[in-house]
């Protein structure tokens, strides 16, 4: 459905307070994801809180929607997105990469509450959502599989066979979501191993494709709208984002791909945080 | 003999059935049983037999296409999803092309995923070294969470296949490519995963085998015992993790002669794991590992390969002449071996 005016601007709200927490994080980590964090985060946010079928209370109910979020990466993204749901209290994102926490840069699904699937190795994520959206339906179930891949990620082979295979089976169960934020740690996305025709590539491994602004939240429920309501075989929503996005300072900054930030900096970036949207 | 009688599993007509044929056949019957059995591979449904399975249930068949990366990846999204999946394809492609998949997606995970893996050691001779896999022992025993047996023959194959259905976690199970001969002759000698079975008894010097070469190591017993007079104990280990550490240390106390005997190479695998065990227990024993020298294996027909590399009951033989004239403290006193 539509986004209500209500809805965007709960959304909204929720999108900077995320992009604090994950500041906070990234301070008292000593170091975070924090560009693919924040190039992701509004995809969480709007599937997390609108769409996605999840149970705080039992995090492994059965009948859930799956959430893969491929570029494990984005961890701290995660991490803020599932205390702010209410899996666990944010209090613990302060130990954060520290000893025995239950949160490293990659998140484990063992030690997570809210998280399905451990990933971190690139190109590991699209393959399980393929394997757990036949599940899904081979026993009747009507939940539905997420899969967010990074768009550096898609220079893995293993994200094309899982696609070809998605297209194979006809899973319109699964939907995958590109985080195009255009950059890896290297550089550019085009400049170190070029992805487009972007668009076209899905489309000829089968897939029906939607190219959104990833940060803008009435797109992307139209197009996980399209995309839910889908029939025959798999989706792709291409979001594009900005890598950092939020952080003004660190925004389309190759450098920012792990960062770490003192309190002088961090102030900086919650000021900015706080200029989006006007 | 019959395939099954009723809910009885008896014996399958070994001989005339490969080694994989058998494993397909005893899937499908559980498949009967477990409606979460869930058949893959990867465009080798007809050289891993598991498309027995496909033509029994077609519903719960998948083929990835040569993609085995995808395959295991998919399996542990099919085990995530609650259902079972038994996954196989060659043993190289599984412990090397789709290692990572094995291992972060699978035991990282710890789910609950069957692996049986075709075509270990040299047993598609003729294939080459691209088709060798002397490596997926030890690969396979340092990953956490992972279960690792190889059978001695298609009946064990049957056991392991029924066993591992209800081990938790995930397991990797090692067989030929299915034409190896028959050391047992029914299912009901109590196979236990973890557990060796004692196939000759003796008290000169203990053969520790998997996989093909138990059927060998037993041939090449019995044999030493009417030319040399030789007390030959012959341990199939057909679990390499966990390993029944029991066995083990109660062959070094009661032979203290071991050779090590394995269709692999000879660093990392099975007999890596029992010089394992005897070094952490402080306790020495005369020790040898009989396997492939480090090195990628010539071409040719499994059983030339096996005389070559001397894994047969010739080579078993000569070796334990070998080890058997090697001077060891005989004595029972243990404290002065520490």
């Amino acid at each position: 459905m539509p986004l209500t005016g209500k809805e965007l601007s709960a959304l909204q709200q929720r999108a900077k307070k995320l992009r604090k927490d994950i500041v906070d994080t990234t301070v008292w980590a000593g170091g975070a994801h924090i560009g693919g964090a924040n190039s992701i985060v509004d995809i969480l946010n709007i599937l997390y809180f609108k769409y996605a079928r999840v149970d705080t209370k039992n995090p492994q109910w059965a009948d859930r929607d799956r959430i893969i979020v491929s570029k494990g990466h984005a961890g701290v993204g995660v991490a803020a997105v599932l205390a702010e749901k209410g899996f666990y209290k944010k209090e613990l994102l302060k130990t954060f990469n520290h000893f025995m926490s239950p949160f490293g840069m990659h998140l484990d699904c063992h030690r997570v509450p809210g998280l399905d699937v451990s990933t971190g190795s690139l190109g590991h994520g699209l393959a399980q959502g393929v394997g757990l959206a036949w599940g899904a339906r081979f026993q009747g179930k009507d939940w539905k599989t997420f899969v967010i891949l990074g768009d550096g990620e898609c220079n893995e082979g293993s994200v094309w066979e899982a696609a070809m295979s998605a297209s194979q089976f006809k899973l319109d169960n699964l939907i995958t979501i590109v985080d195009r934020n255009g950059l890896m740690m290297d550089g550019t996305t085009e400049q170190v191993m070029g992805l487009e025709p972007f668009d076209k590539k899905w489309e000829a491994f089968g897939f029906k494709v939607r190219i959104i602004d990833g940060h803008d939240f009435t797109q992307l429920a139209d197009a996980l709208d399209f995309a839910l309501e889908n029939k025959g075989g798999p989706v792709v929503i291409i979001a594009n984002t900005v890598k950092g996005k939020g952080v003004d300072f660190i925004e389309n900054d190759v450098r920012w791909h792990y960062g770490s930030m003192d309190s002088a900096l961090a102030k900086k970036a919650m000021e900015s945080i706080d200029r989006m949207y006007e | 003999m019959s395939e099954t009688t009723g809910t009885t599993w008896t014996c399958y007509d070994a001989n005339t059935m490969t080694q994989a044929e058998i494993y397909g056949r005893v899937l499908c019957d559980i498949g009967a049983q477990r409606p979460d059995l869930i058949a893959m591979t990867a465009d080798l449904e007809k050289s891993t037999k598991i498309g027995l399975f496909k033509d029994k249930f077609p519903e719960r068949f998948v083929n990835v296409g040569i993609a085995e990366q995808n395959l295991f990846g998919v399996a542990a999204g099919v085990a995530k999803s609650g259902l079972l999946p038994v996954v196989s394809t060659m043993a190289v492609f599984t412990s090397m092309r789709a290692l990572e998949q094995v291992r972060t997606d699978i035991c990282y995970q710890n789910l609950n995923v069957k692996i049986i893996a075709t075509h270990a050691g040299m047993s598609f001779g003729a294939a080459g070294t691209t088709h060798h896999c002397t490596e997926d022992l030890a690969i396979m025993r340092s990953l956490a969470n992972m279960t690792v047996i190889a059978p001695a023959d298609g009946i064990e194959t049957a056991n392991a296949v029924r066993a591992a259905i209800e081990w938790p976690g995930p397991v990797y199970i090692r067989i030929g490519r299915g034409f190896e001969p028959v050391l047992y002759d029914t299912e009901e000698y109590g196979f236990q995963i973890g557990k060796a079975v004692e196939l000759h008894s003796g008290t000169d010097i203990t053969l520790i085998c998997c996989g093909i070469t138990a059927l060998q190591a037993l041939e090449a017993a019995k044999m030493l015992k009417e030319s040399d007079g030789l007390s030959v104990r012959v341990l199939n280990m057909h679990t390499i993790k966990p390993m029944d550490t029991e066995a083990v240390m109660k062959a070094v106390k009661e032979t203290r002669r071991i050779v090590t005997f394995e269709d692999h190479n000879v660093f990392g695998g099975l007999g890596t794991a029992v010089a394992d065990v005897i070094a952490a227990s402080g306790k020495g024993c005369a020790f040898e590992k009989v396997g492939i020298p480090d090195t990628y294996c010539v071409v040719g027909y499994p059983e030339d390969l096996y005389t070559h590399y001397k894994l047969d009951a010739n080579g078993i033989m000569d070796k334990v002449r070998e080890v058997m004239g090697k001077d060891f403290e005989e004595d029972e006193n243990w404290d002065d071996e520490v």
